[in-house]
């Protein structure tokens, strides 16, 4: 039952074939005889996911219907949800209940979806590994002696451990794709302003948006149809026509131009993820794509551009936790300034510690205009590369990264190393373009999945949806699971 | 980047207090990210205007209308509080 994916799942909860709380009665034995080994959870919510699913129950048997009606789902715990702990996997927000719900979450309940738990990740969402976690690192359910990538790894792990049927990430810099590549899993970064970020702990605002992690493109089509749209509770949503994602499935893509930027493919890359990248091409081709060669001339410097921008931002975003309206407080302090210096020092990791300072140093009195400002103008130069791109493309494919998922500890010692492995993700959240992660191969040197990234223009998830369900239509990649 | 990152400096403006190890350690990395930063001053962006959003809004208005607003103990989260206010260690 476990193994479902939603589409299968939904169906089969219409036809009586198990009840809302047999699902989620299944989930929670998944997760019981295969957490100890994974540890994608930071904190199970099973009393809100059995009401939630007896209500589901009832629901069902009145013949109601709803778009995610006893679909049993994780969230990352960085989003919010109203009685529930919501740590960041940081000793700062370790006892930190949130008072409301995050209008993903709302909508998410609205749509009858089960609340399974809150999944590990980075600490505030800082890392490629989530090996930052305060509490404890994730393993890849491929090879447990590797990371699922992060921040998002405890969302792409408990996908693909069948711990979930899906799961809600966030995305500032590849913390949805990379790990959904890791854990050889779909997941889909929209458009920045396409899902409401209110109730989403904010790490870089300008950056940060929340995705699905499925386990098909046509059940992420299913979760975007739910929380995605204008709300007012976010001034950055955009009010802009919301289609029918579903949809977008059927489109045939004869005709639909295929950007491969050559900047991507130089140096640096595994040559196995590169052929099988070029597998990935090729059937798309066969699909009626046609392939057209880019320019993405910035890309070597859209590393550089994010740590200036994205620690900024989170310098200032990180400056309310300062131990006085919730989360830690040192308690070895005589004064208020000593209160919030201990505070800080005792509650945050090394990692946010290390972008903390970089960005108050590039924001800092003498260096603005150097850093921070001259980062703003490389964004522009990175989102102009891309809109000339999509004059003459519909899609662009890339890698997601260079490299199969690494063994834990590898990189944890070279931060600027782990920065590295996010090249591919990075530019679209600088330019704000969506970007899905699919599976496109296994690695036959180590077992691990390989995947595509698509990104398109803005507000075009549709295209991503169509190319990425063809795709799976056309492929096994994405049926291929970890023998866990 | 020619002079040297003053890294208590910074830990102060972070409201972060350092130990001498972490101290060490952080100037080394921060030295080490913005050397590798530095390879954006190989780009000219004299005529390039910054982005510091990537949609083309601004203003956001909405109409001034009274609402419900959700009753929530902001105070329970609280380390400390007292008689219905935050408590802190004294400021001077």
């Amino acid at each position: 039952m476990h193994r479902k994916t939603i589409l299968q799942a939904k169906e089969d909860l219409k036809q009586k074939k198990y009840s809302a709380a047999e699902l989620t009665e299944a989930i929670f034995q998944r997760i019981k005889s295969v957490e100890s080994k994974v540890q994608a959870f930071v904190h199970l919510t099973k009393d809100i996911a059995l009401s939630q699913a007896q209500e589901a129950d009832k629901k069902i048997s009145a013949g109601l219907d709803a778009p995610l009606l006893g679909i049993p789902i994780a969230l990352k715990d960085l989003i919010c949800m109203q009685g529930a702990r919501t740590t960041c996997s940081s000793k700062m927000l370790d006892n930190f209940i949130a008072p409301y719900d995050a209008t993903v979450v709302d909508r998410l309940k609205k749509a009858g979806a089960v609340i399974v738990g809150k999944t590990n990740m980075d600490e505030f969402a800082m890392g490629s590994s989530t090996e930052n976690s305060w509490y404890h690192p994730t393993m890849n359910p491929w090879d447990l002696s590797r990371v699922p990538g992060g921040s998002s790894g405890g969302s792409a792990a408990a996908v693909a451990a069948h711990e979930c049927l899906a799961a809600l990430g966030s995305d500032t810099g590849g913390s949805i794709r990379q790990p959904a590549n890791f854990c050889g899993v779909t997941g889909l970064k929209p458009t920045y302003g396409r899902v409401s970020r209110f109730g989403l702990v904010a790490f870089a605002s300008s950056l940060d948006q929340i995705g699905p992690i499925t386990k098909t493109v046509t059940d992420s089509a299913l979760i975007m149809n739910v929380i995605a749209g204008k709300d007012p509770k976010d001034s950055t949503s955009v009010n802009i026509e919301m289609p029918d994602f579903m949809n977008s499935l059927e489109r045939n893509l004869s005709g639909l131009k295929i950007g491969i930027p050559r900047e991507y493919y130089t140096s640096g890359i595994d040559p196995e993820v590169e052929a099988s990248i070029q597998e990935a091409i090729k059937t798309l081709e066969s699909l009626g794509m046609k392939k057209v060669e880019i320019s993405l001339p910035h890309l070597q410097y859209s590393v550089a551009t994010y740590y200036i921008i994205a620690c900024a931002e989170a310098s200032a975003n990180l400056s309310r936790y300062d131990g006085v309206r919730y989360g830690y407080r040192s308690k070895n302090s005589d004064n208020l300034l000593e209160m919030y210096m201990n505070t800080r020092q005792e509650g945050f990791g090394e990692e946010v510690k290390r972008r903390i300072m970089l960005g108050t140093f590039v924001l800092s009195s003498g260096y603005y205009d150097a850093y921070y400002l001259k980062g703003q103008k490389v964004r522009t130069l990175i989102k102009q590369d891309f809109e000339s791109a999509f004059d003459q493309c519909d899609v662009v494919i890339a890698p997601n990264s260079p490299i199969t998922a690494f063994k834990l500890k590898e990189r944890l010692n070279d931060p600027i190393k782990m920065y590295l492995s996010d090249i591919y993700t990075i530019s679209a959240n600088l330019a704000g373009i969506p970007g899905i992660s699919i599976p496109c191969g296994i690695s036959k040197k180590n077992g691990m999945p390989i995947g595509i990234q698509l990104m398109s223009k803005h507000f075009d998830e549709e295209s991503l949806i169509a190319v990425g369900h063809q795709f799976q239509l056309n492929t096994d990649h994405h049926l291929k699971q970890p023998s866990l | 980047m020619s002079e040297k990152i003053d890294t208590q400096k910074i830990a102060k403006l972070s409201r972060l207090k350092l130990t001498d190890v972490e101290s060490e350690k952080l100037g080394g990395y921060l030295e080490q990210i913005i050397d590798y930063i530095d390879q954006l001053n190989q780009l000219d962006t004299s005529n390039v205007k910054p982005t510091s959003h990537v949609l083309p809004i601004h203003n956001v208005f909405r109409d001034d209308e009274a609402s419900k607003s959700k009753n929530m103990d902001y105070l329970s989260g609280a380390p400390s509080n007292n008689k219905g206010h935050y408590e802190v260690p004294k400021i001077i």
